[in-house]
């Protein structure tokens, strides 16, 4: 008993040092990302405007946010852009990864071309593109000086286009990615398959739209829950392409929570935007994941 | 793993012809901005005003460079860009580091030293990766006050490490989970303890997947917007921060060159990273979407 007990705890020890090892992560994780969560979910529920205060008032700032015409603005914003968003580079990156599949020459020149932008600050991006759609200096006044002279392009000016120059640029950015994500499914499928289709005597844009885009089935899920994600939280892109203009007319959850937070000094309000935001990405993501943890076991 | 389809437009040589061309149409659209920036950061204030944005520079000029370099108005201070380009620096090399190093571990535990529960942590640390970090801002705020890093390098540090740790354990976790458990119950065997099994067995052999997390972190935490612009002040402000500043003062003439030339300077580190292995930032896009 007596000199078994150092032996003991060293084997607890032993026993114990993976996890501990583990547990300085795990702390940081659960206070800051999940002790967050409870602490803004809190928040939300209270008065709090320029400084947090702690005095519960139910569900008023959830009512306040629904009945801002700015927040409605933000939601219908964030599903033009989103539904936008995803179905173009879905389809775009589709299609471009389907004809680089075609043996291309030069292909190791384009797909790292197409791709670029991903590397890329959004602050960046949208400075590039904000100058590109500036009707006094970009695109409309190229076409004006190449001769083009009723060429008009002003719909970074116009409160209605607005938010399709949010998914212009934001399509530029993202759709090389998804371009590659497609490009790797489809040169996963197993070669055995599209010889016996072949054999069978399936025509080549059958053995697309038959065989293998609908083996592209993960990667459309995988497209979509990135992309999706991206959306709900993008933030940087519209802060330097158009900064919520003009007037809020791209005015997006994310910007939203940010001013009301931070400059409008309804901190309450903010709080309660960003669980809904927190809600909108959870209920894309939990689903995806706990599919993906259960599968893989 | 790669199949030897027959290309499905090999007939036809029109068909063939519109598929490149659709291809190089396309590759100029995503090169153009960048075109259009670098022609433009290389113009003088006139040229640009009056002058066609596609056109080659006339009269070739650096000056817009040097200018958002180390002279160019940022907020009230002329000091270019280039104090920001430190913060920047100061800020990425340690997280990236620290977050790196924990991933790795984070991954090895996960794997190969499993304990009950262990899919639930890595569960919680996955969930983390998505989160939108409007959710964290007010608190984050709150804690980086009460422990004195608001406001600094030291603080973005932290807050970068603790949103990177998602990643770089599902990075490390999903490389070792590859990795055959015969050789580290051989280790075990031979008694090897948790420390020697890592360092002799496991990290030799994790070069790639530290690239990888490596590339990723770097572009991550080098693009930031978000958390900059919230918990920096002005002495620390990173790098994407200081350019949306140059680039949106609204005070005095808009030097759209020098907004171009900090605009490259500010894209040109995680551009560099690109070119040089792009293969790696592929790998890590791809392992952050699609299952390892």
């Amino acid at each position: 008993m007596q000199h078994s007990l150092p032996g003991k705890a060293e084997a607890t020890l032993r026993e114990i040092l993976p996890r501990l090892v583990l547990s300085p992560s795990l702390f940081l994780i659960l206070l800051f990302v999940y002790g967050f969560i409870l602490y803004t979910g809190y928040l939300s529920l209270t008065d709090s405007r320029m400084l947090p205060s702690y005095d519960l008032q139910g569900l008023e700032n959830y009512a306040r946010l629904w009945g801002q015409r700015n927040w409605i603005t933000a939601l219908q914003n964030l599903a033009i852009f989103g539904i936008l968003y995803i179905l173009i580079c879905s389809l775009l990156g589709l299609v471009l990864a389907i004809f680089l599949d075609q043996k291309i020459r030069g292909e190791g020149i384009l797909r790292p071309i197409y791709l670029y932008p991903m590397a890329l600050s959004f602050i960046v991006t949208g400075t590039a593109w904000k100058w590109f759609l500036d009707p006094g200096l970009g695109l409309e006044n190229t076409m004006h000086l190449w001769g083009w002279e009723s060429f008009s392009f002003d719909w970074i000016k116009d409160r209605n286009m607005a938010i399709y120059t949010v998914v212009i640029a934001a399509v530029w950015q993202s759709s090389g990615f998804v371009m590659a994500m497609f490009l790797a499914g489809l040169r996963g499928i197993d070669s055995e398959i599209l010889k016996a289709a072949q054999m069978d005597g399936a025509g080549r844009w059958s053995l697309y739209t038959r065989i293998m885009i609908p083996q592209l089935r993960p990667v459309f899920l995988s497209a979509f829950v990135v992309l999706a994600h991206l959306a709900i939280k993008a933030y940087d892109l519209v802060i330097a392409l158009t900064n919520g203009g003009p007037g809020r007319a791209t005015e997006l959850p994310a910007t939203f929570m940010y001013s009301y937070t931070f400059t409008r000094n309804q901190m309450g309000v903010g709080a309660s935007s960003a669980v809904i935001m927190l809600a909108m990405i959870a209920s894309i993501i939990v689903p995806y994941l706990y599919a993906e943890l259960r599968e893989r076991r | 793993m790669s199949h030897s389809s027959q290309p499905a437009f090999s007939s036809g040589r029109l068909l063939r012809a519109c598929l490149y061309a659709v291809l190089i149409l396309f590759a100029v659209y995503y090169l153009l901005p960048l075109f259009v920036m670098l022609v433009n950061s290389v113009k003088t204030l006139d040229e640009i005003r009056g002058g066609n944005m596609m056109s080659l520079p006339k009269n070739f000029t650096f000056e817009p460079w040097l200018t958002a370099w180390s002279s160019a108005q940022i907020g009230v201070e002329p000091t270019g860009l280039s104090p920001y380009f430190i913060n920047s620096i100061l800020m990425v090399v340690p997280a990236v580091t620290i977050s790196t190093f924990l991933g790795a571990l984070n991954g090895y535990v996960l794997t190969k030293w499993r304990f009950p529960g262990d899919k639930v942590v890595f569960g919680l640390m996955l969930f983390a990766c998505f989160i939108p970090f409007q959710i964290v801002l007010i608190p984050m705020a709150r804690v980086l006050g009460a422990i004195g890093l608001a406001g600094t390098t030291s603080g973005l540090v932290l807050v970068h490490v603790v949103y990177g740790l998602g990643f770089t354990t599902l990075f490390f976790r999903n490389y070792y989970a590859a990795f055959p458990d015969e050789l580290i119950k051989a280790a075990k065997m031979d008694g090897a303890g948790f420390w020697r099994t890592f360092t002799r067995i496991l990290l030799p052999s994790s070069g790639p997947i530290i690239v990888v997390t490596v590339i990723w972190q770097f572009t991550n935490i080098w693009n930031d917007f978000l958390f900059g612009a919230s918990f920096a002040d002005f002495d620390s402000m990173p790098m994407t921060v200081a350019l949306n500043n140059l680039v949106s003062s609204s005070t005095g003439v808009k030097e759209y060159n020098v907004h171009f030339a900090g605009a490259v300077l500010a894209a040109l580190p995680t551009l560099i990273v690109y070119v040089v292995s792009g293969r790696y930032f592929v790998r890590g896009l791809m392992a952050g979407a699609v299952k390892g």
